[in-house]
């Protein structure tokens, strides 16, 4: 099994200033860039740490938030391609429908591929609700946007003989001729963020990996049995290198130490939703149905039941316990021996997965305790994990 | 509702009355909170009221991403008919549509009634003329499209997962429409002056998604254009009022326009 880590770069000192939302309408003055320098210094030094540890690296991106202060994917990993000499890096990733430009993303992610000698994984990714204003891209078109972009990417980066048309029905050039051309031939692995088995079937047909968030020990089987299904069907080898689980994870010396950390990285999923209602839903970004259901409810149970135990029960994000976020199989946490056996119960009910995405940084863990967490783990647990997979 | 196909296009469709031709092109939503009002209307004129391709139970074939889509397959839709002398109103995104017929071919429309009209832009680059609904709270959206919201609102958890649905691919399909740029056609004003029809622009005096001001840059902006306001209404008069917009057509339409 391979390990990642992830942090989303929180700039978590705005926080208690939020209120009711912590995305989209939040004023930029509760930025304070001296504070944010240290911090992305930090944040890049514990994924620098990760090179000698044996873990990878993974990067996302959100817009116009103090969740996630990573606002462009590829620049932490830019710094990265050259700062880390082994572990590879997956940016999770590039929202190509609401980015404007395809080929800018062809050209970024084949620059960094090149400068890491071919350690990039390049995600692509379909973006949450509220990351639809900060863009203004059309909420009713964006998985056809996503899709046309995916397309093009791949041939950009695939194409070597010069430059090819392309008129779409999103996006439109007449000379696409991306350089560098990537290290890794065709081109980087693809990987695609799922939350449902729909999603997961369309990445299935395609041959992308699937990084599978926030679902937990209730919603993953599903998702990972539709992806296996449609890799039967269409004649795609189905192994466990295709399929990746994102987890919380704090481990300590005590278990007490452990879930000390992981209630301090549960401040990610306790913030991470706080978005004000009218963003929730942006017309045509869900199905008519999921829509209808918003409308009926308020948009309360648009997202409700998102986060259940095992046995069913509904969980609050913004209250969840660490024992919630173990039960929920949203969090591994404990001792070394903990967190291998919450792993290995996870791991047995879903079916297995190749990778496991390790939220080892999230809300307000700080440095030191980042590199305590990252460092144990990795002697600890990591070497057990090879046996899996 | 009946069904109105125009080529392979199927949408469904209000119709009633007799007499005169009356096309209304609806806004982007609350469509079924029209009943008044056409009712009103059909008691005058012979009505019809499609529902755009990708609202309600109208299909959208997939070609149709733009304003300019629907303003061609309404001509179409008169021309197939022979309808001539029509009778064209429309409200909100619906009068931004009937627009976009007008400035194209006047040749089968008599009369052009624009009720809390978008599809212009007037203001510079850091003024919103229209308020972006997408970002507003439920209830100041409420607030700024009705006078009294509390009579007109719909009570949605009543509503069946049918119903409930028609009303998601309705504001979805507005989305599509007009969300960039946003419920307006840049190019728009500079062609106003085509717009050769005699008009009533009709304002809801308490419209805060696009306020009477707006209103009466539209009506100056057009040839023959008369202004008149409703009085405790917001954005859709015809819905808080609609014995009283349909008595400002009907003086409109009769009326003797030099």
């Amino acid at each position: 099994m391979k390990v990642w880590h992830f942090s989303e770069m929180a700039y978590h000192p705005a926080w208690p200033e939020l209120g009711e939302s912590y995305r989209v309408i939040i004023p930029s003055r509760l930025y304070d860039p001296k504070i944010g320098a240290d911090l992305y210094d930090r944040y890049l030094d514990e994924w620098a740490l990760c090179d000698e540890l044996g873990i990878n690296i993974m990067t996302n991106e959100h817009h116009a938030t103090a969740t996630c202060a990573d606002s462009v994917c590829t620049i932490p990993m830019a710094i990265l391609a050259r700062e880390t000499k082994k572990v590879r890096l997956l940016a999770l990733g590039m929202p190509i429908g609401n980015r404007n430009d395809p080929i800018r993303v062809a050209e970024e992610y084949a620059t960094i591929d090149v400068i890491s000698r071919g350690r990039l994984e390049m995600g692509f990714v379909k973006g949450v609700p509220f990351e639809i204003p900060p863009a203004n891209t059309n909420p009713a078109e964006l998985m056809e946007r996503f899709w046309e972009a995916h397309d093009l990417i791949l041939k950009a980066m695939t194409s070597h003989d010069g430059p090819f048309n392309w008129e779409g029905t999103h996006f439109h050039y007449r000379q696409v001729n991306v350089w560098p051309r990537p290290w890794q031939q065709p081109h980087p692995p693809v990987w695609m963020p799922v939350g449902s088995p729909g999603s997961a079937s369309e990445a299935a047909a395609r041959g992308m990996t699937i990084g599978v968030l926030n679902t937990g020990w209730v919603r993953t089987p599903a998702i990972y049995q539709a992806y296996r299904k449609t890799a039967a069907e269409t004649g795609r080898p189905v192994t466990l290198d295709k399929l990746a689980y994102m987890a919380l994870i704090g481990v300590g010396d005590t278990r007490e130490e452990g879930w000390r950390r992981a209630d301090q990285i549960l401040g990610y999923s306790r913030t991470s939703g706080i978005v004000a209602p009218q963003f929730m839903n942006p017309p045509g970004y869900a199905s008519d149905a999921q829509s209808a259901q918003a409308l009926k409810t308020s948009g309360a149970g648009f997202r409700a039941g998102r986060i259940q135990s095992r046995a069913g029960r509904n969980i609050d994000p913004r209250t969840m316990s660490v024992a919630d976020a173990i039960d929920a199989g949203l969090v591994f946490a404990g001792t070394p021996d903990d967190v291998y056996g919450q792993l290995l119960a996870f791991y047995d009910h879903v079916g297995g997965f190749a990778h496991l995405l390790m939220m080892g940084q999230g809300g307000l863990l700080d440095h030191k305790e980042t590199v305590a967490n990252l460092t144990l783990f990795s002697r600890e647990v990591l070497p057990r994990l090879s046996e899996l997979a | 509702m009946h069904r109105t196909e125009i080529g392979d296009i199927s949408l469904e469709t209000l119709t009633a009355g007799d007499g005169r031709p009356l096309l209304f092109l609806h806004g982007g939503d609350y469509f079924a909170q029209h009943r008044d009002f056409f009712e009103s209307l059909a008691r005058r004129w012979r009505v019809m009221a499609p529902r755009h391709p990708g609202f309600g139970g109208s299909e959208r074939p997939d070609g149709f991403r733009t304003v300019h889509d629907l303003a061609y397959l309404y001509l179409d839709l008169l021309d197939r008919r022979d309808l001539r002398d029509v009778v064209l109103v429309g409200s909100s995104f619906g009068g931004w549509i009937a627009l976009e017929m007008c400035v194209r071919c006047l040749q089968r429309i008599g009369r052009l009634v624009l009720i809390d009209s978008v599809g212009v832009k007037f203001g510079g680059r850091e003024e919103r003329d229209i308020a972006d609904i997408y970002a507003l709270p439920s209830g100041e959206h409420l607030r700024r499209t009705f006078f009294n919201p509390a009579r007109i609102a719909p009570d949605y958890s009543a509503f069946s997962d049918e119903e409930a649905a028609s009303i998601a691919r309705d504001r979805a399909a507005t989305a599509l429409y007009g969300w960039r740029p946003y419920m307006h056609n840049p190019g728009l004003l500079q062609w106003l002056h085509r717009v050769r029809v005699p008009t009533l622009v009709v304002w809801g005096e308490k419209d805060g998604i696009v306020g009477p001001g707006y209103g009466e840059k539209l009506c100056l902006s057009l040839p023959d254009a008369r202004f008149e306001l409703i009085r405790q209404a917001g954005h859709y008069p015809q819905i808080e009022r609609p014995d009283e917009v349909a008595d400002a057509v009907e003086r409109f339409v009769r009326a003797e326009v030099l």
